[in-house]
């Protein structure tokens, strides 16, 4: 096969991962041209990489379907989230990896439209992809682009953790839950609906990088991705030792979120998010960290959503608007819908 | 999209739900005997621990969860033969929710779809329609589940698969009908059961009036209740003054979904592709005659359980010894009652479905109130 050939394919090839001219090429004009840094134009076999003190570093896997939904892609959750696991760390993102499954077939156009909108989150932390990889399966093997970051981050606040929540401290979440996993069931065929909703997926380390600048006492953060805002209190609680009492009307749900819940029997607080995330923080620095969480996109409906408490050790509990209560569990298995 | 908050926002108020509870608390202090009322569906179950109904009731009222549950009174025979189905070259599976996640005698069905069968979750029974028709070379079977609300769905899914002609569309029909579990229900001479919820979304087919014989022959009230908070706690109050006041009625709380004869044109669509079972054995309450559907004789080309006949076993299959299942879908024993309950019987392992249902009363439990520790 000629160069001149392979430029004019508008598919990803099997060749595109088998190491020769075709990959070259688009790793140097597609991933290159987008990740542009010095440490990946370098091309050695191993960034070399300035690190000192404290490191966070974390890895991810992503494969969602659709691969493009309403308020993102999966590049953008990519960066999103890589960038997201470090910021909850109290770690300022530095340097992200990225490693592409692509199945024979995939458009090179949806390709490069990914690897700008990833280009695009970069910039908004400022962290840099400095290493990658590119393999391609043939066709049947994956379901179009499977993707992974890892990142490694400078920790500015050290001691963030899920076993630091103390009787006494805020629960906060900062914006309305349960955005992404909705938009993610509607675009999904089958479900057929109509809604302006859109995924809240979006870097998180600008509004971190200001909680961290402010003399707040963080006990811990950590975004709200599968399994929700349940999860990750629920995990709280068990590592800390703790109970959690939320208010249930004070948790932030839009109304096309709470809709779909009524409709298929969902719990908002069991849908995924991809830029919002919970804080726990003693309760003196509560309403200044939620001025902090209000200023930024997404953070309008930031709210105080409960307190950390020694009764129910190991348990989330829920008091509704009249005073029942009960436990909200963590989600278990597949979210489907109710039968009627 | 609908704005639902506005549907459904009076039905959660606080200021109604309290003044709710000071009238039940009321006129319940005048009850001669406890109210023990069975809500026979599971999603009114749900709704009881979701909204933590119990902690605003006097103790003289006390709920027992009834069989009203499609996917816990599946016997496991049943959900074995959809495995075997599954099995049969050229085969898809199509089913609904958590019907996936029921333990058979080799596992669930999703375990199976895990070792490499094509089943597949719908989310609307016509999307079976599109699946049939995308896979020209395969016998597209839907294993069917529901009481009278689903049943409908499944009726108008044959009759499109016969006017567009998709001869590779079966069914094995699991339909079942409310009043004979609630008949076999009162048959226990230990039953506690004075009183009944209706379940709504049945009615809203088949009309309040099915239950006039349980009300009539048991002497209990019926009150058809909506699944919202305020809903209950409205159908609670009346079922309490019915008691008080020695009535035995079938009142209609539903009443914005829900008419005395029901939707009869849904009903014309049923009665059309499907006829009365002479028995179906019901999982912890056993042979029910005359409780659940199977298709007319003439539509037998598209039923499963007469194409493959020969290969569905229908050797009754009992639950695991440790599990009371049975004792709670025949309302004699709450979920906490049974010695698994939480331990070896969670909904990441059931033992029983139950556990596993999203309607289903143990897994209500253990979902909001985490068992032992009721809150």
């Amino acid at each position: 096969m000629s160069f001149k050939q392979s430029t004019s394919l508008k598919q990803i090839q099997l060749a595109h991962g088998g190491g020769g001219l075709e990959m070259a090429k688009l790793i140097r004009e597609l991933f290159f041209t987008a990740f542009d840094n010095p440490i990946l134009a370098a091309e050695e076999d191993a960034a070399v990489l300035n690190l000192s003190g404290p490191c966070a570093f974390t890895t991810d896997s992503f494969t969602v379907s659709p691969l493009f939904f309403a308020g993102g892609d999966i590049g953008k959750l990519a960066i999103a989230g890589t960038v997201n696991d470090l910021a909850m760390m109290g770690a300022e993102p530095q340097y992200l990896s990225l490693a592409l499954v692509i199945e024979e077939g995939f458009e090179l156009a949806k390709l490069k439209t990914i690897i700008q909108s990833m280009a695009a989150e970069l910039a908004k932390s400022g962290a840099r992809i400095v290493c990658g990889d590119t393999k391609v399966v043939p066709k049947g093997c994956a379901d179009g682009l499977f993707v992974n970051t890892t990142g490694v981050g400078r920790v500015l606040r050290p001691g963030l953790s899920a076993a630091k929540l103390q009787p006494g401290d805020a629960i906060l979440v900062s914006g309305d839950i349960g955005r992404h996993g909705a938009a993610i069931l509607m675009a999904r065929e089958g479900l057929q609906l109509e809604s302006d909703l859109i995924s809240d997926c979006a870097s998180l380390w600008q509004v971190v990088e200001q909680l961290l600048a402010l003399p707040f006492e963080l006990h811990a953060m950590r975004d709200a991705t599968r399994g929700g805002i349940a999860a990750v209190l629920n995990e709280w609680a068990v590592r800390s030792g703790v109970g959690i009492a939320l208010e249930e009307a004070r948790l932030p749900i839009s109304d096309e979120v709470q809709g779909l819940c009524e409709l298929y029997g969902f719990e908002a607080t069991d849908l995924a998010n991809e830029g919002t995330f919970v804080l726990a923080l003693p309760k003196r620095d509560a309403e200044g960290a939620l001025e902090v969480l209000r200023r930024f996109d997404g953070g309008s409906k930031a709210a105080i959503i409960g307190e950390v408490c020694e009764d129910h050790a190991g348990r989330v509990v829920l008091t509704t608007a009249w005073g029942g209560r009960r436990y909200l569990d963590l989600p278990q298995g597949e979210l489907l819908p109710r039968i009627c | 999209m609908l704005e639902l908050k506005s549907l459904y926002r009076v039905f959660r108020d606080p200021d109604t739900m309290a003044a709710l509870a000071a009238s039940i608390a009321k006129d319940a202090a005048h009850l001669s005997e406890p109210l023990n009322i069975m809500e026979v569906c599971g999603g009114h179950t749900h709704t009881i621990m979701k909204y933590g109904l119990p902690g605003l009731l006097p103790s003289n009222i006390r709920f027992i969860h009834g069989p009203g549950c499609p996917v816990c009174i599946m016997p496991k025979e049943r959900i074995d033969q959809a495995a075997i189905l599954a099995a049969q070259p050229g085969v898809i599976l199509l089913t609904l929710g958590d019907m996936m996640r029921v333990p058979g005698s080799h596992g669930s069905l999703a375990q199976q779809r895990a070792k490499g069968l094509d089943i597949r979750a719908l989310y609307d029974p016509l999307d079976a329609l599109a699946i049939a028709r995308d896979n020209p070379g395969k016998t597209v079977i839907y294993f069917a589940i529901g009481f009278e609300t689903s049943t409908p769905m499944t009726a108008v899914l044959l009759e499109q698969a016969e006017r567009l002609g998709l001869d590779n569309l079966l069914f094995h029909i699991n339909h079942v009908l409310v009043p004979p579990a609630m008949d076999a229900v009162m048959a226990e001479p230990a039953t506690k059961v004075n009183a009944f919820i209706g379940p709504a979304h049945v009615s809203v087919i088949a009309g309040a009036d099915i239950y006039r014989p349980a009300a009539d022959k048991y002497h209990t009230p019926v009150v058809v209740s909506g699944f919202e908070p305020v809903d209950l706690m409205e159908s609670i109050l009346r079922l309490v003054r019915q008691k008080n006041d020695g009535r035995s009625e079938v009142e209609i709380q539903y009443s914005r979904a829900v008419t005395a004869e029901g939707n009869r044109t849904a009903q014309a669509k049923v009665n059309q592709v499907m006829e009365v079972r002479d028995e179906f054995r019901w999982r912890g309450l056993g042979p029910i005659p005359k409780s659940a559907l199977k298709l007319r004789d003439e539509y037998q080309h598209r039923d499963a359980e007469r194409v493959y006949g020969e290969r569905l076993p229908i050797v009754e299959i009992d639950d695991h010894k440790a599990c009371q299942c049975g004792d709670i879908l025949r309302g004699l024993a709450d979920p906490t009652d049974c010695r698994v309950f939480g331990r070896g019987c969670t909904p990441q392992t059931p033992l029983g479905s139950c556990m596993v249902s999203s309607e289903g009363a143990c897994n209500a439990y253990y979902r909001y109130s985490g068992g032992p520790n009721v809150l």
